[in-house]
């Protein structure tokens, strides 16, 4: 009887040694310890600990990796090394924010009446009262709440239908005329105006127009469309053209017309990321502070018409709480405000993006069976 | 419900280049025509041009003369649109609209066009046209779904439902097979068999068995070489091209000695 077992062996003769599971935290635990060993010579501080250690472990890991695994291995770690670390390193600031207007930016918000009521008539005398007797914070951002909603709400009105059309006739129409080539052109160039040049532009020309000194949420509702438009038209251009040919032609075929192929066929395949990528410029101008100081001024009174007077909006609040505390000596409820006023902004904008999101799926071309 | 297409001296350009030289071509009603020929011959261009599809195409042109029942789909005046609407296509590969569900893709050409159709029109169009496409049993009970969640077969015969929902003459098919499996292959051959008791059928297809089992006439179309215009060959009944061509060229290709 002849056996044809195979050897027995202790290791798969396709494998090369490995490192323990484990491996990655012991190298890290060693890190944090040599890391720390190593500040406490030179002045021991968290930053430079996070650092060192990260250094250490890189170092600890890839060469260990180099002994055990060979070469290849060693490349491996590394890459992965400095993947997680840019990551973490591009994470960092982004929390560092968000914890930190949370933090500040809690205790004025959750202050009564904070959501609900303006800065009319809250003078310096309140302020130096609060922080002196203990007296309630009075004032809030309801004012500024309002401004900004109204003037994005019409910024939105304005730009989107021009984008839009622009987007329609650069991809459906254009055929690389020189006409379709100048307009991306200028379209290349308004995406990089600085916004304060914007609001220049929309407070020179309302003040040709309408008269000077003209300061209203329309002027500024204008600023913004300006700085808004080319971000609609380059996000909506691209969701339009990769709408894939076929179903134009399949559209044409059927005898349809081309505006009807357009607007029946090709938006609706598109729509998810033309709404996606408008809310998208919506956040983007909604914490613009320059052009709208330069056009629709600044109030601490509501005002709900964006046709007359001046109007308060988030950013500006934020801006001037910080710069003209509405009590000199005693700013630190100024500075509450304007850290409040931060957070909602902040919060205005991640629920622009979740509703992005959320637009996005509910108007995606279904599937399933 | 189905009108004659006949075809004097077309030249199709794109821009400058001439694409498809001087092509004379009867096709009857209520007949089915196979264009069969190598890569990049021009009978796709071809055919597009016979429902002015091919203007899709920026700088695409054409010189000559397309009759569908006498009228010429290149006179003055003549709307492309009104020709596509006789004229129906199926392309390559399924195409049918990601946003709509089978119910709607079959009812597209109506409702895109915003025409006004009760419900019960409606439901009456859509079974006829999938019971036309043999797709009515295996789609009844999910009419409501996407159209996209159908396999590849199934929805290369939606897009077939499609164009005959509008009632077209004719019906012109680029290589409505290339992408489809042999059985999915099989169900749309005895498909266009059926379409041919009321619609005129034209057909791209590189597959000669294909031609030879579902055309009743052949067009071959060749090439003389790169950046040279295509040619139609010879233009006959289907057992003769493939059994006893006049040209040598036609020979050569049905019999697999060239191309």
């Amino acid at each position: 009887m002849t056996s044809t077992l195979t050897p027995v062996r202790k290791r798969s003769a396709l494998t090369k040694g490995q490192l323990p599971k484990a491996a990655p935290y012991i190298v890290l635990a060693v890190a944090l310890v040599l890391g720390a060993a190593i500040l406490a010579l030179i002045g021991f501080n968290a930053f430079g600990w996070a650092i060192v250690s990260a250094i250490l472990f890189a170092a600890g890991l890839v060469g260990w990796s180099l002994v055990v695994e060979g070469a290849r291995k060693a490349k491996d770690k590394l890459a992965t090394c400095l993947v997680v670390g840019a990551f973490l390193a591009a994470l960092l600031p982004l929390f560092s924010v968000i914890w930190t207007v949370l933090v500040n930016g809690l205790p004025g918000l959750l202050d009564p009446g904070f959501l609900t009521t303006s800065m009319n008539g809250v003078t310096g005398a309140f302020d130096n009262k609060t922080v002196e007797e203990g007296a309630p914070l009075l004032g809030g951002i309801y004012h500024a709440l309002m401004g900004t909603l109204l003037i994005t709400v019409l910024a939105t009105i304005i730009s989107v239908p021009v984008g839009l059309l622009t987007a329609i006739y650069l991809v459906e129409y254009g055929e690389d005329r020189a006409l379709a080539r100048a307009i991306t052109f200028f379209v290349d160039v308004m995406t990089g105006i600085p916004s304060i040049v914007a609001g220049l532009f929309a407070a020179a020309a309302f003040f040709a127009v309408v008269g000077p000194g003209t300061k209203t949420g329309a002027v500024a509702a204008v600023a913004l469309s300006v700085l808004m438009i080319p971000v609609v038209v380059r996000s909506s251009e691209e969701m339009l053209k990769i709408v894939p040919n076929e179903l134009r032609e399949a559209a044409y075929a059927l005898g349809v017309r081309k505006w009807r192929t357009i607007l029946k066929v090709v938006l609706p395949t598109a729509i998810s990321g033309i709404a996606s990528g408008i809310t998208l410029a919506i956040a983007r101008v909604i914490g613009e502070t320059a052009p709208i100081l330069v056009t629709a001024g600044f109030a601490t009174t509501i005002n709900t018409n964006v046709f007359s007077g001046w109007m308060a909006s988030l950013p500006t609040f934020i801006y001037t709480q910080i710069l003209n505390p509405t009590s000199p000596s005693n700013p630190d409820p100024s500075s509450q405000r304007a850290w409040g006023a931060a957070l909602v902004l902040i919060i205005l904008v991640m629920l622009l993006n979740l509703g992005a999101r959320l637009i996005a799926r509910m108007f995606a071309p279904k599937t399933g069976r | 419900m189905s009108k004659r297409i006949d075809v004097k001296d077309l030249n199709v350009y794109y821009s400058k280049f001439l694409a498809v030289e001087d092509v004379n071509i009867n096709i009857e009603a209520k007949s089915v025509t196979a264009f069969i020929g190598p890569s990049g011959c021009g009978k796709s261009t071809f055919l597009r041009t016979l429902n002015r599809m091919h203007e899709v195409i920026p700088g695409a042109r054409v010189e000559g003369e397309v009759l569908l029942d006498g009228d010429n789909l290149y006179g003055p005046g003549v709307d492309p649109v009104t020709v596509r609407s006789q004229i129906g296509m199926v392309f390559q590969r399924p195409n049918p609209f990601p946003t709509m569900s089978i119910r709607d893709n079959v009812l597209a050409g109506v409702k895109l066009n915003n025409t006004k159709i009760s419900k019960g029109e409606a439901d009456v169009l859509v079974e006829r046209s999938l019971q036309g496409a043999n797709l009515w049993n295996e789609v009844k009970d999910r009419l409501g779904k996407p159209g996209s969640g159908l396999s590849g077969g199934q929805q290369q015969r939606l897009c077939i439902a499609r164009a005959i929902a509008v009632e077209p003459q004719v019906i012109l098919m680029d290589e409505p097979c290339s992408a489809l499996d042999p059985i999915s292959t099989l169900a749309i051959e005895d498909l266009i068999n059926e379409l041919k008791d009321q619609y005129t059928v034209v057909i791209v297809t590189h597959n000669m068995q294909q031609a030879a089992r579902v055309s009743d006439k052949t067009a071959f179309f060749n090439i003389a070489g790169t950046g040279k215009p295509g040619k139609l060959i010879e233009f006959g009944d289907t057992p003769t091209i493939f059994s006893n061509p006049t040209e040598k060229a036609t020979e050569d290709y049905v019999s697999g000695r060239f191309g």
